[in-house]
């Protein structure tokens, strides 16, 4: 393979997908070579335009549904299915055929990743797609418009870095892995979206970001994009004279994002519309979510411009060409916006705030698993609470950095990214939050770490990242942010009604680094040959001392987060079917960031891999 | 006289009653002038005049064209429909422009046609900020006093009222002018039908 001339950065958002990139020779130390793929998609039928941003729609259109040629790309006569601008617009009037939050999918443990469920409430006769198969067509489209603008240096060939939720568990880790190899990735590494954002921040400070930080500092990274949030801490630590970075910590996978905002101001301005006698049908719902957006963003403030307090015309077109007699006018006031957004969704909680769980419903719908709390903030609080412990281990932060009483994580400085925080009335009042929180305690308030590109730092920072993986930059250490553990039946006597209880075995501990091994446990487990050997499986966000072989039989149920199970199948070659062999578990973590477990016998030199399972067998927790 | 050989100052070959009196003129000077009437047997004999203080050689000018080309009629460029249907199929899809437009306003109440012609406003402003890059053609403000040099753009720049004398030209700016310095239209399939600016919907 030839040497790599670009460091490519693809940021698969949940609603919007983007690609940077570096231009490795062409850059030197922190002044860098760098820009933006414009994306040539489909706006409307038979019609195609670069825009920045690729939203990550697919839309499966009929048979009869596209004239000849409507879906014609750069790059393709013709595709059976439509990506970007026009799936999102086609999807919004005909949205059994529109998938949407296909990364969402891809990391929801309940259902089969590779299965084609998509779109989720989709007519038998719609031809579904995977949520694997739907990142695949993404990172395929932005594939092919790389391709087509650089001719000569075909994508095959560059250094690929995709992103991913914090969160993300290690089968949607692999999947997103698996998703980039199909459409074309050679060279490939996964980076956590927090990270990226802040590769962002320290490229564009061009070298100026080491005044701006200081060893003992600690970012909080919160991300709210349009589908996720996502939060990470980054510490920074003095090493030989130079400043280190190292991510510390990561929250959970919380579905809660920008289009909820959106949406739940929708309902608002419908309700509104009711009570005076006018009821919208979907899609007039629709039409007045775009428009509360837009009325939002006047009334919040966005990039630029300062919040506007006066209410905010709403006018809902009427679907017919009679646009004057049809159309619904209604505005969209300050408190209204307040008290959804800003209240709603940011509202000044005390820092020993969590999120309100509602028990679910007996059989609730097999949808995605969004946030049943809208509050970020309490969300946030519940991460630094349970974080606390983050930096013990970490030379120079030890006793000083954690103060006297302190009942949460101390953040010095905050990095915002996401479109949520264009808008300075909400980013102002999340780090208001912060500093009332810090306040409480008597530490100082955190530090903005401003200039981010809110819509475009995730890939800018992940081309960045293929850069300094060069040996060109700072690099954020830290590796894998959870530990994991294989779930043991304990031998006991059989108590008739009493299921044995689960021992928690560690197998991958905290930290561990790309392209490292751990050792091996000195607990065996026994697999049986020739038959699918299931294992419950955990990860602990927060378990940072365990070691490999660490059993624990007792846990806190916060402590521990149970995954998807694991299953391993040994092959019955060279013994005989049903026969029991002793194996450990080794755990491993990949170039690309993936974790991969084998299962090592006690003799000989075979290995098996063990696979996650992403079939959506539901666990009784 | 042989065409080739006109004075190099002359035009048209000297008329009949301007040859009188440069003929009697010539008899006495060459009369009194050996050199003179040296150059004159030279000319007469076909030879190169030899060269003179008095008068630089000039190389003959090339011969006219008998007839001067009748100036071409301006070509005038016939604008392909597509683009135009393009930005009106934008315009109606982002900004209902052709519902609007269509519309007899005469029924409805200013509060009415003032809600549709929000969301007309709206789309049209998002239409020409995506498509197109529009700058002023002045940058000073309007009803300040501006200096126009000779030879400025007159296609960027429209004179009125009292349009008098030479430049530089001072008057006041009454509208700065837009001058697009980018276009932007998407790109269409080969066989995508442009006329259809708006597609019938029919919901199932």
């Amino acid at each position: 393979m030839t040497v790599p001339r670009f460091a490519i950065g693809i940021d698969l958002g949940t609603t919007h997908s983007a690609l940077a990139w570096v231009d490795i020779a062409g850059s030197d130390g922190d002044a860098t070579a760098h820009g933006t793929l414009p994306i040539p998609q489909l706006t409307a039928p038979g019609a195609v335009e670069s825009m920045p941003l690729l939203p990550s729609f697919l839309y499966l259109p009929h048979a009869d549904e596209m004239a000849a040629g409507d879906l014609a790309l750069p790059w393709a006569a013709e595709g059976p299915h439509a990506v970007g601008e026009l799936a999102r617009n086609r999807g919004a009037t005909t949205p059994i055929r529109l998938v949407s939050s296909a990364k969402s999918w891809l990391c929801h443990p309940g259902v089969d990743r590779r299965a084609a469920i998509l779109p989720h409430d989709a007519p038998a006769d719609v031809a579904r797609v995977s949520p694997l198969d739907a990142s695949t067509h993404y990172l395929e489209h932005v594939r092919n418009a790389w391709d087509h603008a650089h001719p000569d240096a075909p994508f095959a060939e560059q250094d690929v870095t995709v992103t991913i939720p914090a969160s993300f568990d290690p089968a949607a880790r692999e999947l997103t892995v698996e998703a980039a190899r199909t459409a074309g990735c050679n060279s490939l590494t996964l980076l956590e979206e927090p990270q990226s954002a802040l590769y962002s921040w320290i490229e564009a400070s061009g070298g100026a970001w080491r005044k701006q930080v200081r060893p003992g500092d600690v970012i909080l990274v919160i991300d709210v994009g349009g589908g996720t949030s996502d939060f990470s801490l980054i510490a920074v630590l003095e090493r030989d004279g130079n400043l280190e970075l190292r991510r510390v910590a990561v929250g959970e996978h919380i579905l809660l994002g920008g289009d909820n905002m959106d949406l739940a101001l929708a309902h608002v301005v419908a309700r509104k519309l009711a009570s005076a006698g006018t009821t919208l049908d979907a899609w007039q719902m629709r039409a007045l979510t775009y428009a509360c957006r837009s009325a939002k963003e006047k009334l919040l403030g966005s990039a630029g411009a300062p919040a506007d307090s006066t209410a905010q015309p709403i006018v809902v077109p009427s679907r017919g060409s009679k646009l004057i007699g049809g159309s619904i006018r209604t505005e969209l006031t300050a408190d209204e916006v307040g008290a959804t957004i800003v209240e709603g969704f940011f509202p000044q909680v005390e820092a020993s705030a969590r999120p309100v769980s509602r028990v679910r419903a007996g059989l609730a719908q097999l949808g995605l698993p969004y946030a049943q709390d809208a509050a970020v903030s309490r969300h946030l609080a519940a991460f630094l609470g349970r974080q606390l412990g983050a930096l013990a281990e970490l030379e120079g932060f030890g006793d000083g950095n954690v103060a006297e009483g302190a009942s949460f994580l101390h953040p010095t400085a905050v990095l915002f990214n996401g479109g949520v925080f264009k808008s300075s009335l909400l980013a102002d009042r999340m780090l208001a939050t912060v500093d009332g929180w810090l306040a409480a305690e008597g530490a100082a308030p955190a530090r903005l770490l401003d200039g981010a590109d809110l819509d475009l730092a995730v890939a800018r920072g992940a081309a960045y990242y293929g850069y300094v993986r060069h040996g060109r930059g700072v690099r954020i250490r830290g590796g894998t942010a959870f530990a994991y553990y294989v779930g043991v039946e304990s031998s006991m006597p059989a108590v008739p009604g009493i299921e044995p209880p689960v021992e928690a075995l560690c197998v991958a501990p905290f930290g561990m680094e790309e392209g490292t091994e751990a050792e091996l446990p000195a607990l065996e487990l026994g697999l049986v040959v020739g038959e699918p050997v299931h294992f419950r499986f955990f990860a602990s966000s927060v378990r940072r001392q365990d070691g490999v072989g660490t059993l624990l039989d007792t846990w806190a149920t916060s402590d521990l987060q149970e995954l998807a199970p694991i299953s391993a199948t040994l092959p019955p070659e060279g013994r005989n079917p049903g026969e029991v062999v002793p194996v450990r578990l080794q755990a491993r973590v990949t170039e690309a960031g993936t974790l991969e477990l084998e299962a090592v016998p006690r003799s000989g030199s075979e290995r098996w891999k063990i696979e996650f399972d992403v079939r959506g067998e539901r666990q009784e927790a | 006289m042989n065409p080739t050989q006109l004075p190099p100052s002359g035009g048209d070959p000297p008329s009949l009653l301007r040859r009188i009196p440069l003929a009697i003129g010539a008899l006495f000077r060459l009369l009194a002038n050996a050199e003179l009437a040296a150059r004159y047997i030279a000319v007469r004999d076909g030879a190169a005049p030899a060269p003179s203080s008095a008068m630089a050689p000039t190389p003959a000018p090339a011969p006219a064209p008998a007839v001067r080309p009748a100036p071409a009629p301006p070509v005038l460029k016939e604008p392909t429909p597509d683009a135009a249907l393009q930005l009106l199929a934008l315009l109606q899809r982002e900004a209902r422009l052709i519902d609007f437009v269509g519309e007899d306003l005469g029924g409805y109440a200013d509060a009415q046609i003032g809600a549709a012609a929000r969301l007309v406003h709206e789309g049209c402003a998002k239409v020409l900020r995506e498509h197109f890059v529009i700058v002023p053609v002045r940058d000073e403000a309007e009803g300040g006093r501006v200096t126009l040099p000779p030879g400025f753009d007159a296609a960027a720049i429209r004179l009125t009222g009292n349009v008098v004398g030479q430049p530089p030209f001072s008057g006041s700016l009454t509208h700065r002018g837009w001058r697009v310095t980018e276009v932007r239209l998407p790109k269409m399939a080969e066989q995508h039908d442009a006329r259809v600016v708006a597609p019938a919907e029919v919901e199932l």
